[in-house]
């Protein structure tokens, strides 16, 4: 939710369970990030935080892996801007493994 | 990441290491090996092409290249023989940002020699050599391999356009080969300066069968104590070169079945021994005859012995990727074998005899070796 004055964005990020574990075991993490916030800035934020995270999501070019994807809301960033897709306030980010890649 | 608890072994035993398409499985056994302990899957889901065992400097670590399908590809290390994993931080093995080039899969993980017992380099696609200097934890670009002026023009093989062949001196020399499908055999004898170098090495596949580059080759390896001998196995014939790589000349056709083939295996306990798996064909790719056997030179490569007792006779389409072969150093030599379809052959006197340690394990992708200190 985007806070008065601040011109911040609170982001839920809920992962895929084999990325748990590299999170410290959490199911989602959660960011504070200056609006406007676009999916790659969330992922550039969990470089920081979790980068064994980031570079499962992303390859060392800032490519999205081929069989990884990242949904805004119920909604495919494949299918919107990709990791230039803006997240809306009060939606939820969810990071989960492609059926393709299995 | 982690399954199953840390492998049952001290010093003297004999640890192999089994990369499959579905996670890494480990073996075990005292030194007379004859009795194992199949332990896994460890990286469950994970294809396993890179592993390597380190006893140097009083380490005894583990290194293990996996690649997620969904994930990318990691590098990991145990220095508890598989009690627990660690991955470097930050980052793991990956390409500088200028490069614009991203890891697609580690195909090789290998020590250095003794004398250089904190060197580690490893072999990726896109077919690029990096290096580290603390014993696998961090590594870094070999820039000079990076920028050579052939690069633009290799072209991937059948696997993809990997470097997954390294070839250190065993006396802490610089000079380091390599080997990229398919682009053939680069040297340095310097640590510095590559060069291909391919010639003798004939390659019918393209128009002009004497290219300096663009050979396909599959496996090279070297006897730690003549670490100027090279057998390789090339996508057609095995060559021997007396120079670290100056000069190739082509050995054993009249004595194997086909001189088609994947891995090639230096005896490390005796000179002048190798061993190789032909197939029948690049089409075909399966053991001549449907008869799985392994063929030994012990003169050098000049001529080549079929060994199969113990080793599937009837109906044995199999067939053995790049990196399925491996030798360990104990007396006798110990082979072992780990095949497409899941099988695990072992061979605890230099391949006189053999037996199957697993089957229906997934494809395997690598076989590496090593006594434990």
């Amino acid at each position: 939710m985007r806070e008065d004055g601040g011109g911040a964005l609170k982001v839920v990020v809920r992962l895929a369970r084999p990325l748990q574990v590299h999170a410290g075991g959490a199911t989602c993490i959660d960011l504070e990030l200056p609006s406007p916030v676009t999916v790659g800035a969330v992922v550039g934020a969990i470089t920081i935080a979790h980068p064994a995270v980031a570079r499962r999501v992303c390859d060392e070019t800032g490519v999205l892996r081929r069989h990884v994807n990242i949904f805004v809301g119920a909604d495919n960033v494949r299918d919107l801007e990709g990791l230039d897709t803006v997240v809306p306030e009060q939606v939820e980010i969810t990071v989960l493994p492609a059926v393709s890649g299995g | 990441m982690l399954e199953d608890g840390p492998i049952d072994a001290s010093a003297g035993d004999v640890v192999v290491l089994a990369g499959t398409s579905k996670g890494l499985f480990v073996l075990s056994s005292s030194a007379t090996r004859q009795r194992w302990q199949l332990r896994g899957p460890w990286f469950r889901g994970e294809a396993i092409y890179a592993a390597a065992l380190d006893f140097r400097g009083g380490r005894s670590r583990l290194l293990v290249g996996a690649t997620s399908a969904h994930w990318g590809p990691s590098v990991y290390r145990s220095d508890d023989l598989g009690g627990s994993w660690v991955e470097p931080e930050p980052g793991t093995l990956a390409f500088p940002d200028r490069t614009g080039a991203a890891v697609a899969r580690v195909w090789q993980l290998q020590p250095a020699g003794e004398a250089m017992p904190d060197v580690v380099y490893a072999g990726v696609e896109p077919a690029a050599l990096f290096c580290s200097l603390d014993g696998g934890e961090t590594f870094a670009l070999d820039e000079n391999l990076w920028a050579h002026p052939h690069r633009p023009q290799w072209q991937p093989g059948g696997g993809g356009l990997c470097l997954h062949t390294i070839v250190p001196d065993p006396a802490g020399r610089p000079r380091l080969g390599i080997a990229i499908s398919s682009a053939g055999f680069y040297r340095t004898l310097d640590g510095v300066t590559w060069a291909a170098a391919n010639t003798g090495i004939r390659a019918p596949f393209l128009p002009d069968p004497t290219p300096e580059f663009g050979q396909c080759v599959h496996k090279v390896d070297r006897h730690p104590t003549e670490p100027d001998t090279l057998f390789l196995q090339h996508h057609w014939g095995v060559y021997r070169s007396d120079d670290f790589g100056g000069q190739w000349r082509e050995v054993g056709a009249d004595s194997l079945p086909s001189t088609f083939g994947f891995p090639v295996v230096a005896d490390p306990n005796r000179a002048g021994v190798a061993y190789v798996l032909p197939l029948t064909s690049d089409e075909f790719r399966c053991v001549p005859e449907g008869r799985f056997r392994v063929y030994k030179t012990a003169d050098g490569g000049e001529s080549w012995q079929a060994l199969d007792k113990g080793l599937p006779q009837d109906n044995a389409w199999l067939a053995v990727l790049r990196d399925g072969f491996a030798a360990d150093s104990a007396e006798p030599t110990g082979l072992y074998i780990g095949t497409r379809t899941g099988e695990i052959f072992a061979s605890p006197d230099a391949g006189e005899s053999w037996t199957e340690l697993a089957r229906h394990l997934p494809p395997v992708l690598c076989v590496k070796t090593a006594v434990v200190r």
